[in-house]
């Protein structure tokens, strides 16, 4: 069987995006929080790959820094909004009726609540930080997982097997776990890796308001926000923060529209 | 016409919706510390004259008493009046909204018009080079965050150009078609093109999506059977047919266009809601975010339920099945 293409070039940037995160934990080319006043503000050269900040720190190793932070938080509140939505959408499928209804409300509630007018209310509840970072990028992944799980289970449950199964005497929640959560995993895998890429779109957001982790965790989204002051004399430090965000999110996406090919071809490009 | 019982339960529906909403934005701003009389009088104020403004405000009454009186303000226009402004918050936000509105009915202008007609090319030259061009175009804006858009936008066409203002908005002056009018053109022109850019590249996926997906219906191969061009079968009978996702899209759009607009207002300094929003959470101008936020969760809702009815009337596939 030939690998979509996508799926290749997705996978391959995701691994080193998600590898530079990892390394960044062990080794980054400089050390991301060192100061050097005398070397501030250079553009890209062949000891600092990226240049140097405001104040002499090695860019390049900030973004990897960075990386951790931010895909940390995105698959962390991804994983969350995911596993919760997830769980309502296939209860929603097997109740049914008045269930279905409170899930499908609860959900218009939820979605009116994008990331960042969550984290403007939390962030008056609890200041800005991880968590607040966290809570409102999942809050608003809970809708978006819960309609996907919702629609796939319901179509499961129409099979001729779900009838066999009930027949054998299982219950909702033997066949919601044996059949249906096993067979719409791979459209729930799909999402999980466009809506992390989203939640990095989102994270950086936050962090750009100033509402995501608090200085001294490097954060691609603050160092586009620092970046402004130079705009004019240090262009390289607007550049590289959003290329690596655009990069990672573009990675995602390949990723999620590649499994989906290869999971659904007839799907293909839609939607 | 009376309305028919599902549309019924629709309105109700979205009706809870907001109620639940307010609620649940009432409460998180209720826990919230700081005291709104300590904000407007600071920290040195007297202990009794404390007192006296929070009697004034109402805030010793009922929890739920406090609710109410919100919501009926809020129905009403009297949402109360800003901690750190000392002027009405209605006011406040409908100032703004001279902003925010234009910015975001230009940026969704602009990615409709864009998108649309890209969408269709490309799904007309399906696998060719312009197809090529528009799905590179629609992966890279996806990925692309609208406040860096913006930064590069301030670089390339204000700093080095200087064809349009790095920031800021001279106001719509006597709203009249002057200078003064286009000055303020000028100043959202930039931050439109920022926020449409990621907008247009999710329309023109779906629009291309959609129309291949209206294509192979059996209804187009009918009308070019009959003798319709190519050219005629797609924009008389398969593109206006096709529009249906791309309005759905639209409207679950409307959360990412509402964040956006506070990313790019940053951005740009102007002074529109969203910063209204920002500058109030850190001058812990709470009742502000309160009703900045409200309002905002209420257009989402708003438009989802307006973007179901739509599709109900126009699908009337839909409808049977309801």
């Amino acid at each position: 069987m030939r690998l979509p293409k996508s799926l290749i070039l997705g996978a391959a940037i995701t691994a080193i995006m998600v590898g530079a995160a990892v390394l960044s934990r062990v080794w980054t080319p400089a050390d991301p929080t060192a100061m050097n006043i005398v070397a501030r503000l250079q553009a890209p050269d062949a000891a600092h790959w990226f240049g140097t900040d405001p104040i002499g720190r090695d860019v390049l190793s900030i973004i990897m820094a960075g990386a951790w932070t931010s895909l940390g938080i995105a698959m962390l509140a991804t994983a969350i909004g995911g596993a919760a939505g997830t769980l309502l959408g296939v209860t929603a499928a097997a109740r049914g009726g008045r269930a279905e209804r409170l899930v499908m409300g609860f959900n218009g509630v939820l979605f009116a609540f994008p990331p960042i007018l969550s984290a403007i209310l939390l962030g008056a509840l609890m200041g800005p930080g991880a968590v607040t970072a966290i809570t409102a990028i999942g809050v608003f992944m809970v809708p978006v997982f819960a309609r996907i799980s919702r629609a796939a289970a319901i179509q499961i449950w129409a099979r001729d097997y779900i009838s066999a199964a009930r027949m054998a005497g299982k219950n909702d929640i033997r066949i919601t776990a044996e059949h249906v959560l096993p067979n719409i995993l791979p459209q729930i895998i799909v999402q999980l890796a466009i809506q992390t890429g989203l939640a990095i779109l989102s994270e950086a957001g936050l962090s750009f308001l100033g509402m995501g982790v608090s200085p001294p965790t490097p954060s691609w989204g603050r160092m586009l926000s620092e970046s402004q002051t130079y705009l004019a004399a240090a262009p390289h430090l607007v550049l590289a923060p959003g290329l690596a965000i655009a990069v990672t999110v573009l990675g995602l996406n390949l990723l999620g529209d590649g499994l989906r090919d290869l999971t659904d071809p007839r799907r293909g490009q839609a939607g | 016409m009376t309305p028919s019982p599902s549309r019924i339960r629709r309105l109700a529906g979205a009706a809870l919706m907001l109620l639940v909403t307010s609620l649940v934005i009432f409460l998180l701003i209720e826990a919230a510390p700081g005291d709104p009389a300590e904000i407007m009088l600071g920290t040195s104020a007297q202990a009794d004259t404390l007192a006296a403004l929070r009697d004034q405000l109402g805030l010793d009454r009922p929890l739920m008493v406090r609710y109410l009186a919100w919501l009926g303000g809020v129905v009403t226009g009297n949402m109360g009046q800003s901690y750190t402004y000392g002027v009405p918050v209605a006011g406040l936000i409908a100032e703004r909204m001279l902003v925010t509105l234009p910015l975001t009915l230009m940026a969704t202008l602009l990615a409709v018009g864009v998108s649309v007609p890209l969408g269709v090319m490309a799904a007309a030259r399906q696998g060719r080079a312009g197809d090529g061009l528009a799905t590179v175009f629609a992966q890279m804006g996806i990925a692309v965050p609208n406040f860096w858009i913006g930064l590069l936008l301030i670089l390339v066409f204000a700093l080095k150009l200087g064809w349009f203002p790095v920031g800021g908005f001279p106001g719509w002056g006597d709203a009249g078609w002057g200078d003064a009018g286009w000055g303020a053109i000028s100043a959202l022109i930039l931050p439109a093109v920022a926020l449409a850019i990621p907008q247009a590249a999710v329309l023109t996926r779906v629009t291309r999506a959609a129309v291949l997906d209206v294509a192979a219906e059996d209804f187009i191969r009918t009308a070019r059977a009959k003798g319709l061009s190519r050219h005629r079968a797609l924009w008389r009978h398969t593109v206006p047919n096709a529009l249906l996702p791309v309005v759905t899209m639209l409207g679950l759009q409307i959360p990412f266009l509402i964040s956006g607009a506070v990313l790019v207002e940053n951005v740009f300094s102007l002074p529109g809601i969203g910063t209204l929003a920002y500058q109030a959470l850190s001058q812990r101008d709470l009742i502000v975010v309160q009703n900045v936020v409200l309002l905002f969760a209420a257009i989402v809702l708003a438009v989802n339920a307006g973007t179901d009815a739509l599709y109900a009337r126009l699908d009337p596939r839909l409808k049977a099945r309801q």
